[in-house]
């Protein structure tokens, strides 16, 4: 890029440039100060102090973190509902395309599609309050587990081994719906005359589903798969807040509420600092990562 | 597996997942037009109203907290989407300009950010130090562009015919006329659907309002809902009626309050449906 080619292109665009500065501004503060500001990770930071002003702390607040106790817990609460979440959070709107697909009727088709893209709209605060409300002791979803399991009928959000479950199946009951739509849409693109042909060998629906539909559908569920393993870490904490308490910390906490409570209820800013930006780094890792296997494998990639 | 059985299997799914997904809304309207103190009794199923009483909405609609909350939420919806669609089309102009210099370097930087963040601290040190805290703007103007949004835009931009920007061009077109005159109109349907998801964003937004705002006077309307439903203070409510009366409400005034709070989105959703649907597929594309 020569110096020459730099000014002829200012002259010529500079109205843009001037129609760019709100947009570069944004970039700038809102999300590349941040990134320097995460220096203070690697400082004993005080307000008063500053950033410039704060003593280093090197590794230490990350050493810290991989010593502490909650280090395993952590990792391990974090992996399991994203683990969970992709097996079945990640499946279900699949399958429920795959559901749709098979419906003749089209009034109950649009039936299907209102209702089950509905939740996604709905709060979290309303999802939250509503799933506290049927797991207490005595409502109706805390009622149906005591009868099938005879449990005490303890307040299900008190029970630790039982927040996987309400975490990961209340996900599917706000999302399958709505992530249902882009595999619809992918559906309506495989060749009809696949189908005829299937029909004349003989191809039973179930068959077909099997042998058509869903290897139509493979490209779009390896894209999907890719942007939510970038995504693995950061699972719904917003969610998790609204309804873990300390009784259920042991399955519940996760890395960003972990972040929160140590940042924003404890200031301990540097600390929560390190730890968020370890999640970072590893988030961008399980993308990359995720992203050169499929590239490898099936040829599909982000970029 | 025989047809017949597929179509079991398909159907009866299907059912349960309408039941499953009805059933508690209609449990929350029913337990919203109980009588108090038979609902804390009663247990189990509902499918009516146990007994009527539209008391727990009177007493919902006179706590001027749920009326500051709607009135903040409003705010930011209108200001959200003033200032998030003006930013992002201005954005989404320049970057689908072609020949600009700059441009790929700007796209690079911008994607970067979708994939790698600082997290949350650095964030709001940064928001904090603007001395954003405890005012409505820090809920709008650190969340002025959604980068996928963005993006989003510039590829409509992008898909408009060149040859129709030329020949305006040639014409004396400037920026400004082209922008109003020949992009906005031209790319309404994928402008109208981020106008959609930007409103319902700050409707449902209460993590981040919860982080940024102290004063309970500019509480948005889900962190008024939250006090009520998750932190369960409900005394503000009931000061001022009899014990006896304060029972009966009991519960009911949390799901009169959802319903209040909630009846908006679920009246206008029917009717804007389809371009949520567009929306949910203009966002497949590849970035």
């Amino acid at each position: 890029m020569n110096k020459e080619r730099i000014v002829k292109d200012f002259k010529r665009n500079k109205w843009l440039y001037a129609l760019a500065l709100p947009i570069v501004a944004y970039y700038v503060v809102f999300q590349y100060f941040p990134m320097l500001g995460a220096v203070i990770a690697f400082q004993h930071y005080s307000p008063m102090k500053g950033i410039l002003g704060s003593e280093w702390a090197g590794l230490s607040h990350f050493v810290a973190f991989f010593d502490s106790y909650y280090f395993g817990r952590l990792i391990r609460n974090t992996l399991y509902l994203s683990v969970y979440s992709l097996l079945f959070e990640f499946s279900a709107p699949i399958v429920l395309a795959l559901f749709m697909n098979e419906i003749r009727f089209r009034f109950f088709k649009s039936l299907v599609q209102t209702v089950s893209f509905l939740p996604y709209f709905v709060s979290l605060i309303v999802v939250g309050g509503i799933i506290k409300d049927l797991t207490r002791s005595g409502g109706l979803i805390n009622a149906a587990y005591t009868w099938l399991t005879g449990g005490s009928g303890q307040d299900m959000l008190q029970q630790p081994e039982l927040f996987r479950t309400i975490y990961v199946l209340s996900e599917i009951w706000q999302r399958a719906g709505w992530e249902s739509i882009i595999y619809l849409a992918a559906l309506a693109t495989i060749p009809i005359q696949q189908y005829e042909a299937a029909r004349i060998d003989g191809a039973s629906r179930w068959r077909q589903m099997i042998s058509i539909t869903l290897p139509g559908l493979l490209p779009t569920i390896v894209i999907m798969l890719i942007l939510r393993v970038g995504h693995m870490l950061d699972i719904g904490y917003e969610k998790i807040l609204l309804l873990y308490n300390p009784v259920i910390y042991d399955t519940a906490d996760v890395i960003s509420t972990f972040v929160y409570r140590k940042g924003l209820l404890d200031y301990d800013w540097s600390f929560s600092s390190a730890v968020g930006l370890f999640n970072s780094t590893i988030s961008l890792l399980l993308l990359l990562i995720a992203n050169w296997v499929s590239r490898k494998t099936t040829g599909n990639s982000l970029w | 597996m025989p047809d017949r059985i597929l179509n079991i299997v398909v159907y009866l799914s299907l059912i349960v997942l309408i039941a499953v997904t009805c059933y508690p809304l209609l449990y929350v309207l029913s337990a919203s037009l109980s009588d108090g103190d038979r609902l804390m009794t009663a247990g189990g199923l509902l499918w009516k109203p146990l007994g009527f009483s539209t008391l727990a909405y009177e007493r919902a609609l006179a706590n001027p907290a749920l009326w500051r909350g709607y009135w903040n939420t409003l705010l930011l919806v209108v200001g959200g989407i003033l200032l998030n669609l003006s930013m992002m089309i201005v954005g989404a102009y320049v970057l689908s300009r072609r020949n600009v210099l700059w441009n790929k370097v700007f796209i690079k930087l911008i994607v970067v950010t979708m994939f790698f963040n600082a997290g949350l601290i650095p964030f709001y040190l940064v928001v904090k130090g603007i001395g954003m805290m405890n005012t409505l703007w820090a809920l709008l103007i650190p969340f002025a562009i959604k980068t996928f949004h963005l993006i989003i835009m510039r590829t409509a931009f992008l898909s408009l015919p060149p040859e129709l920007e030329e020949s305006a061009q040639i014409d004396g077109a400037n920026h400004r006329d082209m922008l109003v005159k020949l992009v906005v109109p031209l790319s309404m349907p994928v402008i109208s659907v981020i106008m959609l998801y930007t409103a319902v964003d700050k409707w449902n937004m209460w993590f981040i309002p919860s982080v940024f705002i102290q004063d309970r006077m500019l509480y948005p309307l889900q962190l008024v809902l939250r006090e009520i439903l998750i932190n369960n203070v409900t005394d503000s409510i009931s000061i001022g009626a009899s014990v006896g009366e304060a029972r009966k409400i009991g519960e009911t005034i949390k799901y009169a309050t959802i319903m209040l709070t909630t009846l908006p989105v679920l009246f206008i959703y029917p009717f804007l449906q389809k371009y949520f649907v567009k929306g949910a597929l203009v966002g497949a594309v590849k970035g």
